[in-house]
């Protein structure tokens, strides 16, 4: 067999002459299909080994080896196959791969079969074939629809410690493996003229007629194989078999650099403006990805067009015991045998309500496969060739515990008969897939003829529906519904495309008569086999009242979890619709929604995993605090450092004293790149600012830095900083770490949408600058020695509050700030964000005769609590400038974000919360922060609560503990002992109100 | 959703923050004589319209224009979009 055979595919098992070897180990394995037979591929299910074929899918497999019995279902625990041959499978869902890569309820149906391949049923204890939890079947009578809702009501107490984790032990079908996935997912953009959803006869006309227009096109299809149910067929197209007809197409495809043809790929979604979701897998039909290959792949497809040729989905009949392994849709029996050269028995039966269920029979019997029957629920069935015909007959019942062995059928006469089978191919009529149409607005309409619902309304934005998915059901109107639609659509966009000479194809009419369930028998007759929902389930949610198509499905769970009812749910509405003495399309159906079949959380994390979860920032000096061997904490996205530990140094305040101590004593060097920096530019800039802040900046003089305090418009503190003029239309704005972006933000929309004429630029300069603070009283002369010498920065020339363009180290550029966080003689420097790790290694260098230390977020916090000014705990959201002690410098004077409101009376009560500071009466007490205040007597409540503490920490400098925070007029209670309390741990500390400012409360420090 | 950007062409909703109704543009006088009142419905009376809505929306991973976007809340058809700039100006804001 030469290789161009091998790749037709259609050819099996000529290979080595050893066909019936195979055929003894796969019994039951037919002759022909798509399948690559020279390849013998191993696999594994619940640990037992067995053979299968390049092109099987592990339910093909399976069935191939005599497996029909492949899952328990949810609820009852019942012995259930595999129903239907593709994504739409209720039943055969497994735990694919185990470790890492387990993945819970993967589909056997769409799980491509290869080597090594691992796959373990679920939901049974000890085996599939012995079930301990097989006795909810026998209680089955207590547990319908509405059986949680009813039963766990009361006592309340029960629901959190007995009733939860009894249903949540219970619930769930498979089991992950807690392991991290160890392959990569990725995102991907992608545009198109047209994209085409289904690569059926419809899709790949389209594709084929968009293609050979130039147009950019799209092709996607969920399975790894092109051609839809052509390759589950057995007709031809003109002179070709369907699958020939397929490969000739998609070779054509192929060769045009327009097009992209996307097999293994789902369209997920229809979400707004033309943009659909897709999901490729890349690597799930190989044992473990290629080098530098993802997983799967989560496209994000701008399409111009689109074009649902999404196929249909066959649906089955309701009657007793229809669950039973080796009951499947008839579409899937004929697809096994015709693709995959797969039967689930050597003896079938047909059970149809339409002309197409024939079909499974005749191309059955063709490939030598035993029909026992065909049962047609209409008298005026069309004859049958090969097979005894029960016309106007019903199943009414089955029989076989772990897999069907006979079925019992009421005649038309009345009589009943007994058919012995392996298994029971079900049609009861086909639903075009109009899921996609209605990820807007759409809803489908009832077609009566096909006895179907059908796309209609508003469907997504440039989107139009072919072939089956619009109700066309033969192959002939489906090849020229995509031609003529690509044609249609590819007009509206300007491009001239040409409906090509259509081949011959089948072109039969649909008949069907509706019929949804079996009304003989009091066993349970199965609607949703995934969710265990019975026809009796939805007749007891009618009868409670539950008749709205979406009380029912909440109520009885029909047409949830994996397969989200793509086979159940319209029988279920039948019968709702039939109780409530409605037509179907008066009971409409539930809203289908993304996605179209299960995702992944891996593909849709993509990369964004572990520390790539989001973007870390790191500061100039990152680098060289490493090298200190720095502790780093996350602020927002930003590493800083939280302090630097030296030898011998065995607890984090050991480190923390140390470098306030130094700090004070001499002089410390901090890190500050990750404050907010806004240029502000313009000649309007005083004026802008002068809006932004609550206080005045109008009249700032060049070369001063003033404080600022932003409000929001409803007059709550909103972010603080500094403002530094630099010169008369120049100002560089500071902002806390944490506001940086949105402080920018507002700015921009105050400057676009508020004062829209004003001469004011504005440009986010954070990551332009690297920022350092040297504190401390030896801090003028350790930046003397950086400074370069014809810059005076003596106390005269260069005070408090003052700033100024410098240049360092000989000539490189600079910014000097003389502002203090710390209450310390104080500067910021800044220097381009390339030469900051020059900068902390120089400013080290300098600070070496006076023993600098580098400080990190954790003495800064100290320093400033011990300094008593507000950080982002005391602008918490719910504070205003009154609360913060800085009433007074909100200006009445002028316009600005958030002073009118501010004003308001509830803002602005007698006994409203004011900064402070607290101290431990003893010493050795810990001062709590978020302890709520309360009088030193009385009761502890809500209603005697009297504020709280926002920022606690040890003071070096003063031996204890200290807090500041909130108290209810609170600057004039200095010197009252009060009670912090936790309730939550029982604590209670007492505290004296102080000052906030504990340390230098004159400021004598930071002016000398 | 796609934004057709008057400068930038159409965009990816994705690239853009959005804010809400385009009435914060008409920020009252503070020196109005019910100017209280007037901040108050400024700030917390919002039409909530199912239909098409004005609305505010920075393009902060690009241009950082501030956009009105006329958009049907319903279908989410984008009707215009228009710099909030020109939007203020036409409504009388300047300085």
């Amino acid at each position: 067999m030469t290789d161009a055979v091998m790749n037709t595919g259609t050819v099996a098992f000529q290979a080595d002459g050893s066909t019936g070897a195979r055929k003894g180990v796969q019994v039951n394995r037919l002759d022909g299909g798509l399948i690559k037979g020279s390849k013998a591929l191993t696999f594994s299910f619940d640990g037992k080994r067995y053979t299968g074929f390049e092109g099987d899918t592990l339910a093909s497999a399976l069935l191939a080896n005599g497996v029909r019995l492949m899952g328990r279902s949810f609820k009852y625990h019942r012995p259930r196959g595999v129903l239907t041959s593709g994504s739409e499978e209720p039943n055969a869902l497994v735990e694919l791969r185990s470790g890492g890569r387990q993945e819970p309820n993967t589909r056997a149906t769409t799980a491509e079969l290869y080597d090594g391949l691992e796959a373990n049923s679920q939901n049974r204890w000890p085996s599939l074939q012995h079930d301990f939890m097989a006795v909810n079947d026998r209680f089955s009578n207590f547990l319908t629809a509405g059986f949680y809702y009813k039963t766990f009501m009361w006592p309340a107490a029960f629901w959190e410690k007995i009733y939860e984790p009894i249903i949540r032990k219970a619930a769930g079908l498979g089991s992950i493996s807690f392991e991290d996935d160890p392959d990569a997912y990725d995102k991907g953009f992608l545009h198109c003229d047209l994209l085409v959803i289904g690569a059926g006869p419809t899709g790949l006309m389209a594709a084929l007629t968009a293609g050979r227009s130039g147009a950019q096109v799209i092709i996607a299809d969920e399975d790894f194989l092109l051609g839809g149910r052509l390759n589950a067929e057995t007709f031809g197209i003109g002179d070709l078999t369907g699958s020939a007809w397929v490969e000739q197409v998609q070779a054509e495809l192929a060769a045009m650099p327009n097009v992209r043809v996307m097999p293994r790929t789902t369209i997920i979604g229809a979400f707004d403006h033309g943009i659909y979701g897709a999901v490729e897998r890349v690597s799930d039909h190989v044992l473990a990805p290629e080098a530098g290959k993802p997983r799967q792949i989560l496209w994000r497809i701008y399409s111009k067009r689109a074009m649902l040729a999404a196929g249909a989905t066959e649906r089955p009949i309701a009657f007793e015991n229809n669950d039973r392994p080796g009951v499947m849709l008839a579409g899937a029996v004929r697809a096994y045998a015709n693709r995959w050269a797969a039967t689930p028995d050597q003896t079938v039966a047909v059970f149809t309500n339409n002309d197409d269920g024939h079909r499974t029979a005749a191309d059955l019997i063709a490939k030598g496969v035993k029909v026992t029957a065909v049962i047609d629920t209409r008298a005026d069935a069309p004859q049958v060739d090969g097979a005894e015909l029960f016309a106007g007959a019903q199943v009414v019942d089955t029989k076989g515990r772990l897999g069907l062995e006979s079925v019992q059928l009421r005649l038309a006469n009345g009589t009943t008969r007994d058919v012995h089978c392996g298994a029971l191919a079900v049609s009861g009529g086909w639903n075009p897939n109009v899921h996609l149409t209605c990820h807007q607005r759409g809803r489908p309409a009832w077609r009566e003829d096909i006895a179907a619902f059908v796309p209609a309304g508003t469907l997504p934005q440039n989107m139009s529906v072919a072939g089956a998915a619009n109700g066309d059901f033969s192959t002939a109107a489906a090849l020229r519904a995509g031609a003529e639609g690509a044609v249609a659509a590819l007009s509206e966009l300007g491009i001239t495309a040409k409906t090509a000479d259509l081949p011959e194809a089948e072109d039969a009419p649909i008949n069907v008569t509706p019929f949804w369930y079996v009304k003989e028998g009091k066993g349970r007759a199965w609607l949703d086999q995934q969710n265990d929902v019975t026809v009796k389930d939805v007749k007891l949610a009618h009868q409670e009242n539950f008749r709205s198509v979406e009380h029912l499905k909440r109520y009885t769970t029909l047409g949830m979890a994996t397969d989200q009812g793509k086979t159940s749910n319209m029988g279920g509405l039948a019968i709702m619709a039939e109780l409530a003495g409605k037509q179907i399309p008066e009971v409409g159906t539930t809203m289908f929604r993304p996605p179209y079949t299960p995702v992944s959380f891996g593909v849709m994390a993509g990369r964004s995993v572990g520390e790539e979860f989001r973007p870390t920032r790191k500061t100039p000096s990152h680098k060289w605090a490493e090298e200190q061997g720095a502790e780093f904490v996350e602020v927002g996205q930003w590493l800083r450092a939280q302090w630097f530990p030296k030898a011998g140094e065995t607890h984090w305040r050991q480190s923390v004293d140390r470098e306030v101590l130094q700090t004070r004593n001499s002089v410390g060097i901090c890190d500050v790149t990750t404050l907010g920096k806004i240029d502000v530019q313009g000649k309007d800039a005083a004026a802008f600012l002068n809006k932004m802040y609550a206080n005045a900046f109008a009249k700032l003089p060049v070369g001063k830095v003033r404080y600022g305090l932003m409000l929001r418009e409803d007059g709550i503190a909103y972010d603080d900083g500094t403002a530094a003029r630099f010169a008369e239309d120049h100002f560089v704005v500071t902002t806390t770490t944490a506001n940086a972006v949105l402080v920018y933000r507002n700015m921009e929309f105050a400057r676009q949408c508020l004062f829209p004429d004003m001469d004011v630029q504005l440009i986010s300069t954070t990551e332009a600058w690297a920022q350092f603070a040297v504190a401390g009283p030896n801090a003028r002369k350790l930046l003397q020695k950086v400074v370069d010498p014809e810059f005076n920065i003596s106390n005269e020339a260069f005070p408090f509050m003052g700033c100024g363009e410098v240049t360092v180290a000989g000539g490189c550029r600079a910014r000097l700030f003389r502002i203090s966080f710390s209450g310390e003689l104080a500067y910021e420097i800044a220097v381009p964000t390339r030469y900051g790790d020059a900068m902390i290694r120089k400013l080290m260098e300098a600070g070496e005769e006076f023993g600098a230390v580098p400080y990190g977020t954790e003495a800064l916090g100290v320093m400033r609590i011990e300094k008593g000014h507000a950080a982002g705990n005391e602008l918490n959201g719910t504070t205003s400038a009154l609360n913060l002690g800085m009433g007074r410098m909100v200006s009445k004077k002028k316009d600005c974000i958030g002073n009118k409101l501010s004003e308001r009376e509830g803002m602005n009560q007698e006994d409203a919360l004011k900064l402070v500071g607290f101290k431990p009466v003893n010493a050795a007490d810990p001062v709590p922060a978020g302890s709520h205040l309360m009088n030193a007597d009385g009761e502890v409540s809500a209603a005697t609560d009297q504020g709280y503490i926002t920022s606690a920490a040890y003071s070096p400098v003063l031996g204890c503990s200290i807090g500041i925070g909130f108290l209810k007029r609170g600057d004039a209670r200095k010197g009252e002992v009060i009670r912090a309390v936790n309730p939550l741990e029982g604590k209670e500390v007492q505290v004296e109100v102080v000052s906030a400012h504990f340390v230098d409360p004159e400021g004598e420090r930071l002016r000398g | 959703m796609i934004i057709n950007h008057p400068i930038l062409g159409p965009r990816d909703s994705q690239e853009f923050t959005y804010l809400g109704d385009a009435t914060l543009i008409d920020r009252p006088d503070w020196q109005a004589e019910d100017a209280a009142d007037q901040f108050h419905d400024y700030l917390y009376l919002r039409d909530n319209p199912a239909g098409e809505h004005r609305e505010l929306w920075f393009h902060e991973q690009g241009d950082r224009s501030w956009l009105v976007v006329t958009r049907n809340t319903v279908t989410h058809e984008i009707l215009t979009v228009e710099l909030a700039r020109d939007v203020a100006r036409t409504r009388g804001r300047s300085k």
